[in-house]
């Protein structure tokens, strides 16, 4: 059963791309095809997380060769977690998008929405999946060149020029990869993980701080880490509000979840490493924050945030222990509900008023205040207003800072509370500039002819169902949050005990 | 294992151009750029499985034993790594021909935050001059009193 499960969520969307591509002419099938995909996959992940949790790592030798030679899919506690979670803000974004009409092959050529949107959902399923090094980088490149597309879709001149940065860095970050990869092999003979867990901790110390910090850069690219997170808040407000609202719930966790994985696996417990991760956790939070600030656009400024909050899952990695990394955990899935959750209601509120920018609405309460309460659940869940789930995400890596006492732990911390009061500075800024005040004007469309219609009274009912049902996610964390803290617990145990992935991937005796 | 040394001081040849093409204004040239960083990454893939002159992995007839063939793996990876980057440079050149198409021009441009902050500047050097030139004719002024 489960070698019929574990590679559904790559599979069937890939191959559903390939269907829809045919299917270009007819976007009702297309929609219809994507939207059973992806509730197909979003069924299997939930079945897959029940098992994982219940019977311990799942694993799958794809192809049917043993371990080390093979391709090896791992199902344990945190990437099937961040599986489900990514599933469903995928079909979120899904509903949203096809209620906007960016799906639609109306206008300019949107037939290739479609194809590109399952290509994504599966190369971040395959980047949580895989258990090896260079199937990792497939994952990430799949995702990667299907986002350049999405990115892209319209070809506007401030897209190009926003997408050509995107693409070179991101091509950068590739090649880097590529060469830690190669990097890697050299100096263990293997690429799988599981294996490359056992080889790793014998090699020479300088050249194991040295492949550890590589991959950390590469990584750190694509998960925006302070100082190299520019391209991020210049490209990702130029896209159509879903694609953003998707790019900014999961691209930059999957860069992330890698982080987490390999430095818990590959280089475990470097003290050098843990102490370069709590500087730029600390440097990414507050440096992120304060261009959330002082931007005038709410989808810069949420950019910005996005930045600012990837430091607290990297605090939660740099402490190193289970509180920390339960914490992390729980905060990445918190984050990729909340922020989704506002880049879809930014693009509603966008909508409305005709213009993103904050100094050119205003008075949105009164205008919509469905939407108004749409922003500010989601928004104070961001700064960490109890008791929503941003709160009590903050509070477990708070705690776990403190509990490891050491001036460094301490000083990240600091920055951490320094940074959540600044995040409700920057949310409060956009709720006092586009919901409070004198009602604005709504800013007639500059550009009738692109996909996205802005400045029109009516919200197409799929649209606000879609963010409504990101803001009941949200708070169902919250609701939930006692049984998700285990999970993510027993997730971070998983994570310390490298031994119970090396057993399950190579088998109880390891193959060296 | 052993590396070769050619092909050691070729990839790093090819990652100096590479990053030096990389860091030009002109998009072709970065383009151009990217492409040698691929080859450079690529080769370090294969140099990564040891020295080449080794007989195939599947041999015909006899059993292949592991020291005297050639390591399929770094190959194969190597093989995977060139397509993707052949898809990336050929969407990389078509949104370089869109962006010349749009602007006429084949450079990268300024971020949004870039050209803020250049107006800014702009704007406080008019004022120091305004101010400066105010100063002077204020002491001719006093001088002419």
């Amino acid at each position: 059963m489960i070698r019929v499960l574990l590679p559904l969520p790559v599979l069937l969307p890939l191959l559903a791309a390939g269907l829809s591509v045919l299917l270009g002419q007819r976007p009702v099938l297309q929609r219809a095809l994507s939207l059973v995909t992806l509730l197909t996959t979003t069924a299997t992940a939930g079945v897959l997380l029940a098992t994982a949790d219940r019977d311990g790592t799942q694993v799958v030798q794809a192809g049917g060769w043993a371990a080390p030679a093979g391709i090896t899919l791992v199902g344990d506690r945190l990437s099937t977690l961040l599986l489900v979670v990514s599933q469903l803000v995928l079909l979120a974004v899904l509903v949203y998008a096809i209620g906007q009409g960016v799906a639609d092959g109306s206008r300019t050529p949107r037939a290739v929405f479609h194809p590109c949107y399952l290509v994504l959902a599966a190369g971040i399923s395959l980047a949580f999946l895989t258990g090896d090094l260079f199937n990792l980088f497939v994952g990430f490149e799949v995702m990667l060149v299907a986002s350049y597309v999405l990115l892209t879709l319209g070809g506007g001149a401030e897209q190009i020029r926003a997408g050509m940065t995107y693409v070179i860095v991101s091509l950068l970050a590739s090649v880097l990869f590529v060469t830690v990869v190669g990097l890697v092999y050299a100096a263990t003979g293997t690429v799988n993980m599981a294996q490359a867990a056992e080889r790793v901790p014998e090699l020479p110390e300088g050249l194991r701080v040295a492949l550890g910090l590589t991959m950390l850069v590469v990584f750190g690219i694509k998960a925006a880490i302070f100082p190299l997170f520019s391209w991020l808040p210049d490209s990702y407000p130029t896209a159509p509000s879903p694609v953003t609202a998707v790019f900014a719930g999961l691209l930059t966790k999957v860069g992330v979840y890698a982080v987490i994985r390999t430095q818990t696996l590959l280089f475990p417990g470097e003290d050098d490493i843990s102490a370069v991760l709590l500087v730029l956790a600390s440097l990414t939070m507050v440096v992120g924050i304060l261009g959330a600030v002082v931007q005038d656009d709410v989808k810069r400024v949420l950019s910005f945030t996005i930045v600012s909050h990837i430091g607290y899952m990297l605090l939660g990695l740099g402490l190193y222990s289970a509180a920390g990394l339960a914490g992390a955990i729980l905060y990445t899935v918190h984050h990729i509900v909340v922020q989704t959750t506002l880049f879809l209601v930014a693009g509603l509120v966008e909508r409305r008023t005709g213009t993103s920018s904050i100094a050119r609405s205003g008075g949105m309460q009164h205008v919509a205040p469905l939407l108004a309460v749409l922003y500010l659940l989601p928004a104070l869940s961001l700064a960490g207003i109890p008791p929503l789930s941003g709160f009590l995400a903050k509070l477990g890596l708070l705690q776990a800072g403190l509990a490891d006492g050491s001036v460094l732990a301490v000083t990240t911390v600091a920055a951490a509370l320094l940074t959540s009061l600044l995040t409700l500075h920057a949310v409060g800024r956009v709720w006092t500039g586009v919901f409070w005040g004198p009602v604005s004007n709504v800013v007639p469309d500059r550009d009738l002819e692109d996909a996205v219609d802005v400045g029109v009274v009516r919200t197409p009912a799929a649209m606000l169902a879609a963010a409504s049902a990101a803001v009941a996610g949200g708070l169902l964390i919250t609701v939930i949050a006692g049984p998700l803290y285990g999970l993510t617990t027993r997730a971070a145990g998983d994570l310390l005990d490298r031994g119970t992935y090396v057993r399950a991937v190579l088998g109880p005796g390891g193959t060296r | 294992m052993t590396g070769n040394l050619t092909i050691v001081l070729l990839i790093g040849v090819l990652y100096t151009v590479g990053t030096y093409l990389l860091l030009q204004r002109t998009l072709t040239r970065v383009v151009l750029g990217l492409a040698l960083l691929g080859h450079g990454a690529n080769l370090l893939l294969l140099q990564a499985g040891g020295a080449a002159g080794l007989v195939p992995f599947v041999t015909s007839g006899g059993t292949a034993t592991v020291g005297t063939t050639a390591d399929p793996l770094p190959q194969a990876m190597a093989l995977t790594a060139i397509v993707i980057t052949f898809g990336v440079t050929a969407f990389l050149l078509a949104m370089a021909y869109r962006s010349w198409v749009l602007t006429g021009a084949d450079e990268v441009q300024d971020d949004v935050e870039d050209r803020r902050v250049q107006v800014l500047g702009e704007q406080q050097e008019q004022r120091r001059h305004r101010e400066a030139r105010d100063d002077t004719h204020r002491a001719d002024a006093e001088e002419d009193t």
